[in-house]
């Protein structure tokens, strides 16, 4: 290539000249690379993030590829919400006018391994998607009064601290009372939810939200609630026991929904000022004015695969226009978590799930 | 300035204008991406800034790329040697291909997750990709690898040009100003034309 220089405006290139370029070039090239690692949480090896929260439910479960990395074992469901229209006065969001939107559900059991055996003190969850028109709602529930947990940190670190060993299957009781001695808000919760004992099975469960979340209503005022679903005559679970089998909660889920729809109530509490928004471990005050927003209906129970509820990502910030987080710094944490976990599994091999409707109902 | 040919030393005032207001779009697009899949308590608010941001960036790359087809670039610095524009002329399109394709991506991956694509408020945007966990998967695989893409084509190109800008004190810059530069116009090479 040959330049045509017309004689004007040469560029005059000194070494010094140079020298401040590439320096400054260099500089710059420096901030932006540095920048960015930095922000991608490669240069803060002690960060918090939500590759090393699902790293760390891997590392206490074990990896098993195409599941959920926490609430791994579970049952896809389908039924309604029919709203009574009374929660309308303090939430705008189209789901609270009268009326009935479908939904789709999941019933899992906390912890990481998909093919747990079914325990009656494992923690019982029940994800929620409702959509009224476009605007979705998405729940995460379980049945346990008080969350254990009052900052990501803490769960974190309690997740390590009860990592069952492998010869007793229990966590080391020394590293666990070491945790909650330094997480005294977590052996409150512990205690609170020792009081209140599990019921036989999933029919008959309470599942909560635990998080504070606000309402606001067409008008503008916020209230803060926390809301639960609460079973409307559960059937007797525990009248035909099915014996002490793996997936006994799961089968007896299964076979009750067989029979007829599972109802619960969706109970919103409305918080008074004073009551901890930001702190799931602290139960609200019983005397909390509640509303009783309607009823959700299960009423048909899906082995978990392609298209149910297996690839939903109960993510509690998938909000409608009317419902907004609160300063919990747990849901924001749970949301950013489950999205790690989500594309890890949705990008692996996927493999049966362990419970069956299939198997049970034959 | 004076101009005393017909061939322009610039971009065309469009071109440049549209090229500094995309600029801090994209660049606050790629830190926001970058810190919020690290990040835990501002995750939610990041995200809610990347979607509708997204969306800005697609509506302003189409209409870049229409402004790009119809409108006639300067020529090269004589400056550049062959391999650096045949380089220079691959990465613009790169660029442009990449901030198309991405914002897309997203959309589409959001859609096949069956996340509401939630522009603020009430105000949602349909789907455009059907409702597949696996679809999912392999589109949220394609935007980090797009997105890395995006961030060296990008790194590579204001690298580039302040090489030229700074080092070979060529005024390559002025070419995309949209602040006043001085009378004299950057070498350019008449071959080229």
């Amino acid at each position: 290539m040959e330049p045509d220089e017309s004689g004007e405006a040469k560029p005059t290139l000194t070494r010094r000249g140079a020298l401040v370029g590439i320096g400054a070039v260099g500089a710059i090239a420096a901030v932006d690379v540095g920048g960015f690692a930095y922000a991608g949480g490669w240069l803060r090896p002690d960060a918090l993030t939500p590759s090393r929260f699902a790293d760390r439910f891997e590392y206490v479960a074990g990896r098993h590829d195409g599941f959920r990395r926490n609430h791994a074992k579970g049952l896809s469901a389908t039924g309604t919400f029919v709203s009574t229209g009374a929660a309308a006065a303090i939430c705008r969001a189209a789901v609270f006018q009268p009326g009935r939107v479908p939904l789709i559900g999941r019933f899992s059991l906390g912890g990481g391994l998909p093919d747990q055996p079914d325990k009656p003190d494992t923690v019982r969850g029940l994800g929620l998607l409702l959509d009224a028109n476009g605007q979705q709602w998405r729940t995460a529930m379980i049945n346990i009064p008080v969350f254990t947990d009052s900052t990501p940190q803490g769960f974190y670190e309690r997740l390590l601290a009860s990592k069952p060993l492998p010869d007793t299957g229990k966590a080391d009781p020394q590293k666990l009372a070491a945790f909650l001695a330094s997480h005294p808000e977590t052996a409150a919760a512990m205690k609170i939810i020792r009081q209140s004992p599990p019921s036989a099975g999933f029919a008959d469960s309470t599942f909560r939200g635990l998080n504070a979340f606000y309402f606001t209503n067409s008008a503008g005022a916020s209230v803060p609630v926390r809301w639960s679903a609460v079973p409307v005559d559960a059937p007797a679970a525990a009248a035909v026991p099915s014996g002490p089998g793996k997936d006994y909660l799961f089968e007896d889920l299964i076979r009750a929904v067989a029979q007829r729809p599972l109802n619960w109530r969706l109970v919103i509490t409305v918080g008074e000022p004073g009551d901890p928004t930001n702190d799931a471990t602290k139960p609200w005050p019983e005397s909390r004015r509640t509303v009783e927003a309607g009823t959700i209906t299960i009423s048909a129970v899906q082995t978990e695969e392609a298209g149910n509820a297996r690839d939903i990502n109960f993510d509690p910030l998938v909000l409608p226009d009317g419902i907004t987080a609160s300063d919990d710094p747990l849901p924001a944490a749970r949301s950013a978590v489950y999205a790690r976990s989500f594309t890890r599994r949705a990008t692996e091999p996927k493999s049966p799930s362990e419970v069956n409707v299939g198997r049970v109902l034959k | 300035m004076t101009e005393n040919t017909t061939t322009p030393t610039r971009f065309a005032l469009p071109s440049r204008i549209l090229h500094w207001l995309m600029a801090p779009m994209v660049i606050a697009q790629l830190f926001i991406g970058i810190t919020m899949v690290a990040a835990l308590s501002y995750y939610p608010l990041l995200l809610a800034i990347h979607r509708p941001l997204g969306i800005l960036i697609l509506i302003f790359a189409v209409i870049r790329l229409v402004n790009r087809l119809t409108h006639k670039l300067p020529p090269f610095l004589a400056t550049m040697s062959r391999t650096e524009r045949c380089i220079a002329s691959w990465s613009e399109y790169l660029l442009y291909a990449l901030l198309l394709v991405q914002p897309l991506v997203g959309w589409a991956m959001l859609s096949a997750a069956r996340f509401p694509i939630a522009m603020g408020g009430p105000f949602h945007l349909p789907g455009i990709a059907p409702h597949n966990l696996d679809l999912y998967g392999v589109l949220r695989e394609c935007h980090t690898v797009f997105a890395y893409l995006l961030f060296l084509a990008f790194t590579a190109h204001v690298l580039a040009v302040l090489f030229h800008t700074l080092v070979l004190r060529d005024r390559l810059l002025d070419r995309m100003a949209v602040w006043p530069i001085k009378a004299a116009t950057p070498q350019q090479d008449e071959t080229q034309i």
